[in-house]
């Protein structure tokens, strides 16, 4: 279900330490949605654009990772030109194309697109353990890192535990339509779900108290020695701090 | 001299119902398990089979009755707490044992929590893995384990945390015959009391010494072998053959 499949290259970026990644996307992110300047916006999708590069993903799949957000990139253009206030920019029939609501978008854009980028480049490059890992490591709280292992490692279960009920229902004639029997059929599916899910919570708890599980996580801590971890997060740094330097003085 | 032998788990008198059930799934069960037993436990579904290996591990509380592990009555959590790592249960479904993301990760939960350096626990995980003959499922995502990978690798979760006793829930269920003789000669290299759960009766004779049945929540240790006759059949059986 969750195939991970960029996970699986060996680039340079794959070969940096994971937590040096995370950092590096968080920091790069952060100051990517607090700019404002249009050259400054350009130069972080440029870097986004090396980062992909360096990871050596295949196109197609990158593309693929960027069309929902394309789709809410695209509702926002549908709506915002004509509704933002400001100079108009020009007329189409009865509706007016704003300036301010033109240049709105096009930030809009480049930032959730340049973001997006970054993340594939560098965190969709490991697998979820690794990422887990990464936050134990970065001191994000257990409980968060564990329930996030937690529902990647049973997303698959649950997922299989659906299809058979659903495979339970069409084998006994069922043929989902727009009536009160197919919609009643569906919360039956998800409760069961829901109560499947719960009980199995309950075993799983129990098989971690079978091996000595006292409420504290430990996990094995694995960082990736690699030589160019701190080139790669110094030249993040100062690319940054240049950028956000740049977007200072443009004001 | 006389040797007294204290046997590693004894239940006494143990009662059990389900909150709002007014059957007793365990009414007055005994068992006494000795360190060198190997016992093979063959009953109907809803006898109370899981039931009696919950209350030895303390995931669930007697209505009434002693339990004693290692010759020390324990009734609080904190004493099951500390029993709880010398017997290693295996559930049923795999699924619900293996929670870590991946293979070694899963093997070395148990280690980690008995105080294990992460080198320690790492080395004691892979160790395991490859006695089992499975060393290079090391790095494998654990959802994607076939379902006779996912019992292997919950049986050296639980060999991880060297227990005395392996209480084994249907270690069988859903595996094809070759992955059946991989455990079969895994669970007979191992020195451990063992206590298995099982419908699959030629499982159980070559990997243990009794079979005990549980009836109306008790355990009979009728388990005098008795020559019988009976009827079978099976491809070419009209020409003269041998069973071993």
């Amino acid at each position: 279900m969750i195939d991970e499949q960029l996970a699986l290259g060996d680039s340079f970026i794959h070969r940096i330490d994971p937590c040096v990644r995370v950092v590096a996307a968080l920091v790069v992110s952060f100051s990517l949605a607090l700019s404002n300047d249009f050259y400054v916006l350009g130069s972080y999708f440029i870097l986004a654009l090396i980062l992909v590069g360096l990871a050596s993903l295949p196109p197609g799949m990158v593309v693929k990772r960027l069309k929902p957000m394309l789709i809410f990139v695209l509702m926002i253009w549908v709506i915002l030109p004509f509704t933002f206030k400001g100079d108009a920019y020009a007329h189409l029939g009865p509706l007016t194309v704003t300036r301010p609501g033109l240049e709105l978008c096009l930030r809009i854009s480049i930032k959730s697109v340049s973001i997006l980028l970054v993340f594939i480049a560098l965190l969709a490059t490991m697998t979820v353990a690794a990422l887990g890992q990464v936050l134990h490591r970065l001191k994000v709280p257990d409980k968060l890192v564990f329930l996030l292992l937690m529902t990647y490692r049973y997303i698959a279960v649950i997922h299989g535990e659906y299809t058979r009920l659903v495979r339970a229902a069409r084998f006994r004639g069922f043929v989902p339509g727009t009536n009160l029997h197919s919609y009643k059929t569906y919360a039956y599916i998800a409760g069961m779900l829901f109560v499947r899910a719960s009980l199995r919570a309950q075993r799983v708890h129990k098989a971690m108290l079978c091996r000595g599980f006292n409420g504290r996580f430990y996990t094995l801590e694995s960082p990736v020695e690699n030589r160019f971890n701190p080139y790669f997060m110094a030249v993040i740094a100062v690319l940054t701090l240049v950028l956000i330097f740049m977007e200072i003085i443009g004001k | 001299m006389k040797i007294i032998k204290t046997p590693v788990i004894r239940l006494e008198k143990i009662s059990f119902a389900y909150p709002g059930s007014t059957v007793k799934i365990l009414d007055g069960l005994d068992l006494d398990l000795y360190a060198r037993d190997r016992i093979g436990m063959m009953a109907p579904n809803g006898s109370g089979k899981t039931t009696l290996f919950h209350t030895i591990m303390g995931l669930c509380r007697p209505d009434s009755g002693r339990v004693e592990i290692f010759g020390r009555p324990v009734s609080t959590e904190a004493e099951f707490q500390k029993v709880r790592s010398k017997i290693g249960l295996m559930f049923q479904d795999a699924d619900d044992q293996l929670f870590c993301p991946t293979v070694l990760d899963d093997v070395a939960f148990g280690p980690l929590n008995l105080g294990l350096t992460p080198e320690q626990a790492r080395q004691r995980a892979r160790d395991i893995l490859a006695t089992l003959g499975i060393a290079d499922l090391e790095p494998a995502i654990t959802h994607r384990l076939s379902g006779g990978q996912k019992r292997l690798v919950a049986l050296a979760s639980v060999l991880a945390m060297e227990p005395r006793v392996l209480l084994l829930d249907e270690p069988t269920a859903g595996l094809d015959d070759k992955a059946k003789e991989r455990l079969i000669e895994i669970l007979n290299t191992l020195d451990v009391a063992l206590l298995v759960i099982a419908h699959d009766f030629n499982f159980l004779i070559s990997i243990t010494d009794r079979i005990f049945s549980m009836e109306n929540g008790r355990i009979l240790l009728d388990d005098e072998v008795s020559i019988h006759r009976h009827e079978h059949m099976h491809k070419l059986g009209n020409r003269p053959h041998k069973h071993v």
